[in-house]
């Protein structure tokens, strides 16, 4: 009978990575009502730092998957190696961050391990042993709730934030090697280099107000609406990824789980659906004002105030309105 | 050099979509569908590698009659042939099915070159060419913006968190899944369209392919508006009154003006 819940560690510049301990907060809080045990595996040619940074925290053990030829991500190698801790150790459930990581080996994993995977969920419910997953789908209009009745191993990946990683509780942490048994041409990827993409005029981090842009605003024309407003207000202009995807702003302007992650005094949206992948990246601000002519529009869920209408009539009005009152 | 590209029929994005009666997937029957978006950015990337490399590109599509409208369309934007995978149930099944259907159906054509979208805009796993590759014993690489064919390998460039890219080389044959953005989308032209009519599609059907079509490990119970977190005021109407309004939250609530 497989037992306990698996977290697999992602780590950069030997640290462990936020989504990670996300997915440790949920796995503990899955544990906790499964009854089950949770054992954590971090994956590098050295990996003390990060099972020293996990120690500390409540879990059962931290596997440690130290081998040279995990110093660099691949596929093969991460798979490989999970793999044989996999069927050494048989978890019932196992979980990562929805990462742009574990996108990558995730399901192969799974596949490879006998099992399959639920990608990108929000909440993980277990009714007497029973594993229901909640995941947004078209674009985060709706919620779909899966039931796991696998044989296998389920696996898990949690979307950025669906736990809150300041919720993890403390403990102590047993730290065990676990030897890979691996060989170089296993390994079909080459890793080249790694580099920086173009450099950034605008840090919208640090922005107090943003002016986000989607696709509802048609055409590149229209994007002086968009600036007339940002300008009347004092704000940096954001954009979804379709619209730096065309070229209408600098990749530097998207906000979302490829972009940006921005929390303002006031988002203000023009003409953006609010698809989950940009909704990660914005959630988190004070104030959100939505303008956008679809009432179902699921930005308007996470909206203090929504606006359903045309912003080609509205915003005009606005930025005069704004300019007055200024 | 063969090129497959997989290529999935979503909802147009700003379709107004409701749940169907028994609350277990959408209402299609008012509903227009396209290609998915990411697949258009991958159906571009094996245009471009074909025409670099002599080669050919396939079109896979797997769904209903509908999905015969988007091969259409990708044959007219220059694909030269497609294979129709024939499934009145496939947008609701897990990825892990559909990649075993996929791979079952294209397993004989030795693709050198297996490509997709990131993910779908409806379900959006991202799973499913990931799958097809383990399946048929393929490296492979995601999140992909640039490729370049060298002598039996393929380098790409992928996209990493935080602004960050990385170089990679694999082995052919290779699958990759084309992040968006990086290249530019061809349009079909009206000889694409004229030329399009007279390119082979074959017709699959998915249920002779000896895959069971049981759902997978996941059994998807419901699918619901969700319940919101956040008390929102909505204003709709007349625009002044909505400017009025607005202008009274950016001062009062939002604390901006």
């Amino acid at each position: 009978m497989s037992q306990g819940i698996l977290v697999i560690i992602e780590h950069t510049d030997a640290k462990v990575n936020r989504i990670s301990l996300e997915a440790l907060t949920g796995a503990q809080k899955l544990g906790a009502e499964m009854g089950q045990s949770v054992f954590a595996a971090v994956l590098a040619d050295d990996c003390s730092a990060m099972t020293g940074e996990l120690s500390s925290k409540k879990l059962d053990k931290i596997y440690a998957l130290s081998n040279p030829l995990l110093a660099d991500y691949t596929p093969d190698g991460y798979t490989i190696a999970l793999q044989q801790l996999i069927e050494k150790t048989d978890p019932a459930v196992v979980i990562v961050g929805y990462s742009y990581q574990a996108r990558d080996y995730a399901a192969k994993l799974a596949l490879r391990c006998g099992g399959a995977m639920m990608s990108d969920c929000i909440a993980i419910q277990a009714d007497s042993g029973n594993i229901t997953l909640t995941r947004q789908v078209f674009a985060g209009k709706f919620n779909a709730d899966y039931s796991f009745s696998g044989d296998g191993c389920c696996f898990i990946s949690l979307q950025a934030a669906a736990y809150n990683a300041d919720e993890l509780e403390a403990g102590t942490a047993a730290v065990e090697g676990f030897a890979v048994n691996l060989d170089s041409r296993e390994i079909r990827t080459t890793v080249l280099e790694s580099f920086e993409g173009t450099k950034k005029d605008v840090d919208l981090a640090a922005s107090d107000i943003i002016v986000a842009i989607g696709r509802g605003l048609k055409e590149e024309e229209n994007l002086e609406i968009a600036e007339a407003l940002a300008s009347a207000m004092g704000a940096d202009i954001g954009a979804s990824r379709p619209v730096c995807d065309d070229g209408w702003v600098g990749a530097d302007r998207q906000v979302g789980s490829s972009g940006q992650t921005v929390s303002p005094k006031l988002y203000l949206s023009l003409g953006i659906s609010g698809a989950i992948q940009h909704v990660v990246g914005m959630k988190s601000s004070k104030y959100i004002v939505a303008i956008n002519k679809d009432p179902h529009a699921p930005i308007f869920d996470i909206a203090d105030v929504a606006v359903v209408g045309d912003l080609f009539e509205i915003v005009p009005k606005l930025t005069e309105a704004v300019k007055a009152a200024k | 050099m063969k090129i497959a590209i997989l290529l999935k029929q979503v909802p147009v994005k700003d379709a107004m979509l409701e749940l169907n009666d028994s609350g277990n997937w959408i209402e299609e029957d008012d509903v227009q569908f396209e290609i998915n978006d990411s697949d258009h950015y991958g159906l571009a990337e094996a245009l471009n590698i074909a025409k670099e490399n002599e080669g050919e590109v396939t079109v896979v599509t797997m769904g209903p009659d509908r999905v015969k409208d988007s091969i259409k369309q990708a044959l007219a934007k220059g694909a030269h042939r497609a294979i129709h995978i024939d499934d009145e149930e496939v947008s609701s099944s897990d990825p892990l099915t559909c990649a075993k259907i996929i791979a079952a159906a294209i397993k004989d054509e030795n693709f050198d070159l297996i490509l997709s979208g990131l993910q779908s805009d409806d379900l959006g796993f991202g799973q499913t060419g990931v799958l097809v590759a383990e399946i048929l014993g393929m490296p492979h690489a995601t999140l992909v913006v640039e490729t370049e064919i060298l002598d039996g390998k393929i380098k790409v460039k992928r996209e990493l968190e935080g602004g960050w890219f990385q170089n990679v080389e694999l082995p052919l044959p290779a699958m990759l899944s084309i992040q968006s953005g990086l290249t530019d989308i061809p349009y079909a032209t009206i000889k694409g369209i004229m030329m399009a009519k007279k390119k082979p599609v074959a017709e699959v059907e998915a249920d002779d392919l000896g895959v069971e079509l049981d759902g997978g490990a996941f059994k998807l119970e419901k699918i619901y508006t969700p319940v919101k977190s956040k008390e929102t005021t909505v204003f709709e109407g007349d625009a002044d009154t909505i400017v009025a309004q607005l202008i009274d939250k950016l001062k009062n609530e939002a604390k901006v003006l």
